[in-house]
């Protein structure tokens, strides 16, 4: 089962704008971009061509994984709003 | 102190409506004082993630009589050690049939609900689907707190905002965690019949079983895995020290689903429908990592204060407790009507008085240890214990002596020798520690 099969099955509210801003040109010079990897729920996607960081946030899980792990501190995180995000059923 | 100017008042805030901060709302509500708990999920329990189990005892000290009504999921009588390398399995299993629980698995959504509902019913304003956003502050005193619409005061607010603690933060009462700090948490629920979970885990009704997985796929990784049994699902998920992540570049749902395909995991999961996937941080910094828990007009519970014990598996009890604390000290705090840190320290002093930091204190070296030597740990000593029953039941016409010799021999050549005083250094020091 694909992540995003998985990602399917949780239940989201979304915002029309983002709770997470990343510092582009931070990231632009970031050569390990361990967002796009540690994340659980893939929200960070680096685009090569445009050097532009694709941000999928109405797939976080809030875990809060890549404002820790993220070196440069380049990622503004804040909770959605009170009543979006996602919402567990199974937790 | 702030009333005269004040409209949206009260006594007490409490941020967040986990276990800690209901624990914390209700006790202050038991003896009459105002309360409000600003949660920002749809209700409570909406946002939250654990592995699956609560101690029962600890749970009874806020909630006597919760077994009675509660959502709970099944009795854990059963509680597995599995030590997994890629296609071996050694597993200590221990069942009791004693009647009383010492634990239930639960599900966060429906249990954090239901405590929130029993604590309304003693007195707690509850205000869900609001986030709150920052602190106010005046005087080197927290007086407040700011929603999307609206600031509100109290006397004493008690941040229960969870391991990302945005709030205990701006308080200036944490720094940042770093990822060696926190394990990343992945879990997978997967709808399976009762009577299937029964016959694949060898439960009666209403029994459940404890699995923790120690090794595969995380062999020299300092991270655990674990399945539980609810009614009607199972729920298989793992964590892991985010530092092992970003330094190895591994993505944590692919480290579960390796787990989930291990010849000893998937049958016990065989057909059964993805239900949710999900992910949490849990503070694992432990003692050497808590923050400062008090400040004028503030104190910290919970996963936002560190209070996690890892090895013992306990998070909601702590957290349940040291609400609790919280509660009774603001009580006190009214009582006196002074909320300086000179009275809320009496909040740290409960604590300090109770197992919660004599066992972290216990175990402060713990973290450090294994980070330093969890090759030996979640590695060669899992895949040394293999090779053992691997050699101990193999029938192959080898002299059995020549086969103990050789396994002997290998402890002393398949590893350098320092490393093995290490370990053993490493293990009889930790061992000290605790007892002591």
């Amino acid at each position: 089962m694909s992540l995003s099969d998985k990602l399917f099955k949780v239940k989201y509210t979304s915002d029309n704008i983002s709770h997470l801003t990343p510092d582009i040109e931070k990231c632009k010079n970031c050569s390990i971009k361990t967002c796009t990897f540690v994340c659980p729920a893939q929200v960070w996607e680096w685009d090569e061509e445009k050097q532009e960081m694709t941000v999928n946030y109405e797939n976080c899980l809030e875990c809060g994984a890549c404002r820790i792990a993220c070196k440069n501190k380049s990622i503004n995180w804040e909770y959605p709003k009170g009543n979006k995000g996602v919402t567990f059923k199974q937790g | 102190m702030y009333n005269i100017f004040m409209e949206n008042k009260t006594q007490v805030i409490v941020v967040g409506g986990g276990p800690a901060g209901i624990s914390a709302a209700v006790t202050v509500a038991r003896t009459g004082k105002e309360v409000i708990l600003i949660e920002r999920g749809n209700f409570c329990g909406s946002k939250n993630v654990f592995g699956g189990a609560v101690y029962t005892k600890p749970i009874k000290e806020i909630f006597p009589n919760f077994e009675e009504n509660a959502p709970l999921e099944r009795n854990n009588t059963k509680h597995k050690y599995m030590l997994l390398t890629e296609n071996e399995d050694t597993t200590i299993s221990h069942s009791s049939v004693d009647e009383n629980s010492n634990s239930y698995t639960v599900i966060r959504a429906k249990f954090d609900r239901w405590l929130s509902e029993q604590a309304k019913k003693e007195g707690v304003t509850i205000v869900t689907q609001t986030l709150v956003k920052d602190l106010i502050i005046k005087n080197n005193r927290i007086i407040g707190i700011k929603t999307e619409l609206e600031d509100y005061y109290a006397d004493i607010v008690i941040l229960a905002d969870g391991v990302n603690s945005l709030l205990a933060k701006k308080a200036g009462l944490r720094n940042d965690f770093k990822p060696s700090d926190v394990a990343l948490g992945v879990k997978e629920v997967f709808k399976i019949d009762s009577e299937k979970i029964n016959e694949r885990f060898n439960l009666k009704e209403n029994e459940g079983c404890i699995t923790e997985i120690i090794g595969y796929p995380m062999n020299g990784m300092l991270g655990l895995g674990y399945i539980y049994t609810n009614k009607n699902s199972v729920t298989i998920g793992l964590g892991v020290a985010l530092d092992e992540l970003t330094e190895k570049q591994l993505k944590p749902y692919e480290l579960l689903d390796k787990l989930k395909l291990h010849p000893s995991v998937a049958p016990l999961i065989k057909d059964g429908e993805l239900l949710e996937y999900s992910a949490h941080l849990i503070p694992e910094g432990g003692y050497n990592k808590i923050p400062q828990l008090y400040g004028n007009g503030v104190m910290v519970v919970g996963d936002a204060a560190m209070l996690v014990n890892n090895l013992h598996w306990e998070g909601t009890n702590l957290a349940m407790i040291s609400g609790k604390f919280a509660g009774e000290t603001a009580v006190e705090a009214i009582k006196m009507n002074d909320f300086s840190k000179n009275t809320l320290k009496l909040y740290k002093q409960k604590l300090d008085k109770s197992f919660i930091i004599k066992d972290l204190k216990s175990y402060r070296n713990l973290m450090p240890t294994m980070h330093k030597r969890r090759n030996s740990f979640t590695d060669y000593y899992i895949k040394k214990i293999s090779s053992f029953f691997e050699m101990f039941t193999s029938v192959d016409g080898i002299v059995k002596r020549d086969k103990f010799r050789n396994f002997i021999k290998s402890i002393f050549t398949d590893r350098n020798i320092s490393e093995l005083f290490k370990d053993g250094f490493a293990g009889i020091k930790l061992l000290w520690e605790i007892l002591k």
